[in-house]
């Protein structure tokens, strides 16, 4: 029961600190840019007022139309459950291991790219076939990484991996390990659409991604997609904290939950705020230069997955 | 007799009900007729198959069938698992059949009527052969009878007479790869029937080149790259029903082969032969699914979809050798299990894509996705069970292929403590294509899904669609339900996966157990598909209450034109097309696919200055046809051609051929003896 | 990557101290936005004057963005459509599709003499006339151009920020 409440906590904190983590981001940027900012509050604000806005049914799109933004929410609330952010002992950890959690991924991506192919629009197909490519390609390199981390654990659920980093201290600083954790950030930044793939910022249409598939939405619909957005930045960027950095995660008891909250908090924050110093320093990168970076992440992760099994 | 006598016996019974039915009932009948029975057949098919996975055996010798050798015939756990796939896509497939012949699609004449119930009773047999004479017997009438119905359009459409052809000369060559290794393991083993080769002492050589006869043999009945070329071809030629019943049925007998033989009757055999299964199901898994994502045509797509599921099943097969061989019985058993849950998942969605794909044929006439589109407004069924067949062929969480998929990867990512170099190298491998593979899987279907059903038609033929009758419907649903079903409890085959396991000849025991928990033996990494799909219906329902909570007085969703860039209404000719879709798929692997583009730039009489039309035309070929079939049938041509200077009519001419021939022949026994 | 490490260090924060607040709202539907405001800018037949001055509005030094206004690329992620220019007869009809496909309450912002009054291209051949004679005017900002503290000024009136 503790454990269902730890995990519903979780559930809660991702989603309350989502925009806050992107937020910190666009400060981040602003900040190096010689800018003042926004504030980190000034997502949470575009959520709440796009809550209250109308949303729009565009002719002659349907059910995938609808569907997907509550698709995306909620296998992002899944993933939320899912991923040992706060706790190694979510009631979900049994049921969901690292490959379905990539698969909830991709599974919200797809739902996505559906909808966007529905309204029938040439941005919207151009933005999923683009999102497609981008995500078949990853898909590759995060498995590979995942063989590369639970090979030795003999378990592909994250709270064995986690456990088993947090007895074995040593095993962060492994070659192994440490190449899977340069693939992974590829891939983070792959999946949810950063610089240097995808420019989450852009105007224009034709150099557009993730954007792309999500022109068509309004108000509500637009909000959910966001938010949904913002939670598998910080599940992924979480995930990566959790699987190289897992100190302080509490255990069953709720009497670890502060300190959890607080190393959480401190990790995410540090991440987002590299993240986002670098994306300062690069520009985005021609679509079809972008299989290059991706196919540069696959090898690393191969030779994480060789190194595993060759250097014990 | 016991229940799985009876049912052969019925199985046997029924299909001759439906050859006198294809040839008595009249013509307006008798679709309907066979249908019946040929369902029956296949529903006969499933008692049988769940009865010999239940632990339930059978054997029955009828000397007075066939001359010299008789029948000899054997039920076990490995061919249960077979007949339950192949029964049930039978049984559904016919129903499914009554409707779509009715929509006048499908074979009408009496021969290929009758070929059809004939065609399933085969495909249920073949797996309880259980002697080299009845295998070959049996395996010869499961070609001759869908190469009948795969010729079924051939009046109509000139391509259907090709595909035919490339089927029936790979089959043939297929047929005789097996036919010289198996009676070559017959003559060196001393007996004919599957005790006697079990029983039988083969020096590793022999047993080598017995093995590699035959993988060329199921390989090619499986689809496996290179011999896939026929596949693509028959497949989307047939009658819908009849590619679901080769696509889903007739494909997983390469995968009973290989093991019945190569596991069973040859006892396993050494690390390379497994080795060479895996990179054959690596190399298709990779092949078919890049061919896949570029095809533009709806069941060409599904057929090169086929050849990536096999690849992956063989992929598994593959590795549970090399694990056996290895002496990880238990990681042999898992990787094993993995490939035979994945040919039960194939079978059920495959069979319902096509039979979803026919659906949308029947409603508009073309199978080309550049030219459908918004059926979901039309076909409002259809869709969704495509869409559920779709899921489980991307292998993404909530889909029935996802837990194959996931077995697999765990068998593979597991290996390590198997050991060996051998495994250090080829299982990374085989992960990253397994990856690879599920990835453009994705991009596959959510083309098939998005391009085809959803957005505005693209044609006329796509506007005017309508829902397709009831038979169909239900035949799909049933379908759909057992995609449903295999998605959400895989824990309960547990048991009998470990029997056809255990049947194939490995000692692992059961790999999977569990209710609501997938659990593995000898991997600690569980997963709950069933709480997963609930979790996930939760999320959304959790998240659907909070939006409308968070928005209440929120003026409800405005119907609104499209945003067009203030531009006007777009057109459907604007939309996303298949072809389009893929192109940056089709770019990043261009050195593979090596697509072909002609453009055509048609100038003006009075300058050529002035375009008067640019004509461009883009296509991928199936690029291991042309470099590997193209120069063998260059060769034949010219070799034929060739041939006609010694044929020429003249009849001294074959006297003498004649003459010199018993000649030489009687010089060199001259010389012999 | 070195130089752009020193310049950032250098330069510092080059976004000017912000001035004092707006007292109150400068449109009723503004107060369903909550300090957000997203605007779609429509040039809808400008010399390109207006767009320079926005271009400097939400640069680093005005930081329009710091106020909680963000230029965004569809119209349905929009509260406020960003007008410029005397509407030309081939822009009417765009600018009235653009308008109807922002989802309500709508805002338009009028920015530039041209967008009120038609500025320097009265009696223009190529003219159909100001934006609200296409569109409901909601704000408008007067100037030829309109400096980008005056842009900033409008936009602060929508987020109250």
């Amino acid at each position: 029961m503790t454990a269902a409440v730890v995990a519903a906590a979780q559930v809660v904190v991702v989603v309350a600190g989502a925009p806050l983590l992107v937020g910190v981001m666009r400060q981040v940027r602003a900040r190096l840019e010689g800018r003042a900012g926004a504030g980190v509050l000034q997502p949470w604000r575009d959520l709440r007022k796009l809550f209250r806005r109308q949303p729009a049914g565009p002719d002659g799109t349907g059910w995938a139309f609808r569907l997907a933004p509550l698709i995306l929410v909620g296998t992002s609330l899944v993933l939320a459950a899912v991923v040992p952010l706060l706790t190694t002992h979510s009631p979900l950890d049994r049921a969901a291991d690292l490959f379905a959690v990539v698969g909830l991924l991709a599974l919200g991506t797809v739902a996505l790219a559906l909808a966007a192919v529905d309204t029938g629009t040439a941005f919207g197909g151009m933005g999923a076939s683009r999102e497609l490519t981008v995500l078949a390609l990853v898909e590759p390199t995060i498995l590979l990484a995942v063989f590369a981390l639970s090979a030795r654990v003999g378990s592909t659920n994250l709270a064995a991996i986690v456990t088993a980093t947090l007895h074995d201290p040593v095993r962060v600083a492994s070659p192994a390990s440490l190449l899977a954790v340069v693939a992974l950030v590829i891939v983070t930044v792959a999946e949810t659409g950063r610089l240097p793939v995808d420019n989450p910022s852009t105007h224009l249409e034709l150099t557009m991604i993730h954007e792309a598939m999500v022109l068509e939405y309004a108000g509500v619909d637009l909000a959910l997609v966001e938010l949904a957005s913002a939670i598998r930045l910080s599940v992924l960027l979480g995930l990566l904290a959790s699987l190289f950095a897992p100190w302080g995660i509490a255990a069953a008891d709720v009497s670890g939950l502060p300190v959890a909250l607080l190393a959480l908090t401190v990790k995410l924050t540090v991440l987002a705020a590299a993240l986002a110093a670098a994306e300062v320093f690069v520009a985005k990168l021609r679509l079809f230069r972008v299989p290059e970076l991706l196919a540069g992440s696959f090898l690393l992760a191969v030779l994480a997955v060789a190194t595993s099994f060759f250097l014990v | 007799m016991t229940l799985i006598g009876w049912g052969l016996t019925a199985a046997t019974v029924l299909a001759g009900l439906g050859v006198f039915a294809a040839v008595a009932t009249p013509a307006r009948w008798r679709s309907a007729a066979v249908g019946v029975c040929t369902s029956a057949v296949g529903a006969a098919g499933v008692v049988v198959g769940v009865a010999a996975l239940g632990g339930a055996t059978f054997r029955a010798w009828l000397p007075w069938l066939l001359p010299l050798a008789g029948i000899r015939l054997s039920v076990d756990a490995l061919a249960g698992l077979f007949l339950v796939a192949a029964g049930a896509v039978v049984a559904t497939a016919a129903v499914y059949g009554i409707g779509y012949a009715r929509a006048g699609h499908g074979p009408r004449g009496r021969g290929t009527q009758a070929s059809l119930p004939l065609f399933g009773w085969a495909l249920l047999l073949v797996p309880c052969a259980a002697s080299v004479s009845t295998f070959l017997v049996l395996w010869e009438l499961v070609a001759l009878t869908s190469l009948l119905l795969v010729l079924a359009g051939h009046r109509s459409r000139r391509q259907v007479a090709e595909a035919g052809l490339w089927y029936a000369v790979m089959t043939h060559l297929g047929l005789v790869a097996i036919l010289l290794g198996l009676v070559g393991f017959a003559a060196a083993a001393g007996g004919e029937s599957f005790d006697s080769l079990r029983a039988g002492r083969l020096s590793p050589v022999a047993q080598g080149l017995v093995f590699v006869l035959v993988l060329v043999g199921f390989g090619s009945k499986a689809g496996l790259v290179p011999l896939h070329v026929w596949l693509p071809r028959a497949h989307p030629e047939a009658p819908s029903h009849v590619s679901a019943m080769l696509s889903a049925g007739m494909v997983n007998l390469g995968v009973y082969g290989v093991l019945r033989v190569g596991v069973d009757l040859l006892g396993g055999g050494a690390v390379w032969w497994w080795l060479l299964v895996l990179a054959a199901g690596a190399v298709s898994a990779l092949y078919g699914i890049l061919q896949a994502v570029v095809s533009t045509d709806l069941k060409r797509l599904l057929a090169y979809s086929t050849v990536e599921n096999m690849g992956l099943v063989f992929v598994g097969v593959g590795a549970a050798g090399v694990f056996r061989a290895s002496g990880a019985s238990t990681l042999a058993a898992l990787a094993l299990s993995a490939a035979l849950l994945h040919v039960l998942n194939h079978a059920a969605f495959k069979a319902l894509l096509f039979g979803a794909a026919g659906s949308v044929l029947r409603a508009t006439g073309t199978r080309d996705l550049d030219a459908l589109g918004g059926l979901r407004g039309r076909m409002p069924v259809t869709t969704v069970l495509f869409a559920v067949g779709a899921l489980g062929a991307a292998a993404l969480p909530l889909g029935n292929g996802f837990i194959s998929e996931w077995l697999l990867l765990q068998s593979l990512v597991h290996a390590v403590p198997a050991g060996g170099v051998v495994t250090a190298l080829a299982m990374p491998v085989a992960v990253a294509v397994v990856a690879l593979t599920a990835g453009l899987a994705v991009a596959t279907f959510v083309k098939a899904l998005g391009v085809g059903f959803f957005a505005r038609p693209r044609s006329d033929a796509a506007a005017g669609a309508t829902e397709s009758p009831g038979t169909m419907l239900v035949a799909m649903g049933v379908l759909a339900a057992t995609c449903v079903a295999l998605a959400v409890a895989p824990a309960l085959l547990g048991p009998a996966l470990g029997r056809a396991v255990g049947a194939a000849g490995h000692t692992g025991g059961q790999a999977l157990s569990g209710g609501v928990t997938l659990r593995l033996t000898g991997v600690v990494s569980t997963l709950s598909p069933l709480l997963v799909v609930v979790s996930v219906l939760l999320g959304i329902s959790v998240t659907a209450a909070v939006a409308r909570l968070v928005s209440l007085g929120v003026r409800r969703r405005r119907a609104v034109p499209l945003w067009d860039c203030g531009a006007g209404p777009p057109t459907a000719r604007m939309e996303y097309t298949a072809t389009s879709f893929a192109e940056p798929l089709q770019r990043v692997f261009d050195d593979v696919l090596a697509p072909e583009t002609d453009v055509d730039v048609t100038p003006y009489a009075e300058s050529r200055y002035l375009v008067e039309r640019v004509r461009y035309h883009g296509r991928v070929p199936d690029r291991i046809e042309h470099r590997l079939y193209g120069p063998v049938l260059t060769a034949a041509r010219v070799l034929g051609r060739a041939g006609r200077v010694l044929a020429n009519g003249s009849v001294h001419r074959y006297l003498g051929y004649g003459f010199f021939g018993t000649l030489s022949l009687l010089v060199v026994l001259a010389v012999i003896r | 990557m070195r130089r752009l490490m020193r310049k950032i260090r250098s330069t510092g924060r080059v976004a000017e101290p912000a001035p004092p607040a707006p007292d109150g709202l400068s449109c009723p539907q503004a107060r369903a936005l909550g300090g957000s405001v997203q605007l779609r800018h429509v040039d809808a037949g400008s010399c390109n004057g207006c767009e320079i001055e926005i271009g400097s509005a939400f640069g680093p030094v005005y930081d329009a963005e710091r106020y909680g206004a963000r230029l965004v690329a569809s119209p349905r992620h929009a509260d406020a459509l960003l007008v410029t220019g005397p509407v030309t007869r081939n822009m009417a009809e765009p600018l009235r599709r653009t308008y109807e496909a922002v989802s309500e309450p709508r805002i338009v912002v009028a920015v530039g003499d041209c967008a009120r009054d038609l500025g320097e291209f009265v009696g223009g051949y190529g003219i159909h006339g100001a934006v609200r004679d296409v569109v409901p005017v909601d704000i408008e900002v007067p100037g030829c151009p309109p400096t980008p503290d005056d842009i900033v000024a409008a936009l602060r009136g929508l987020t109250g920020r």
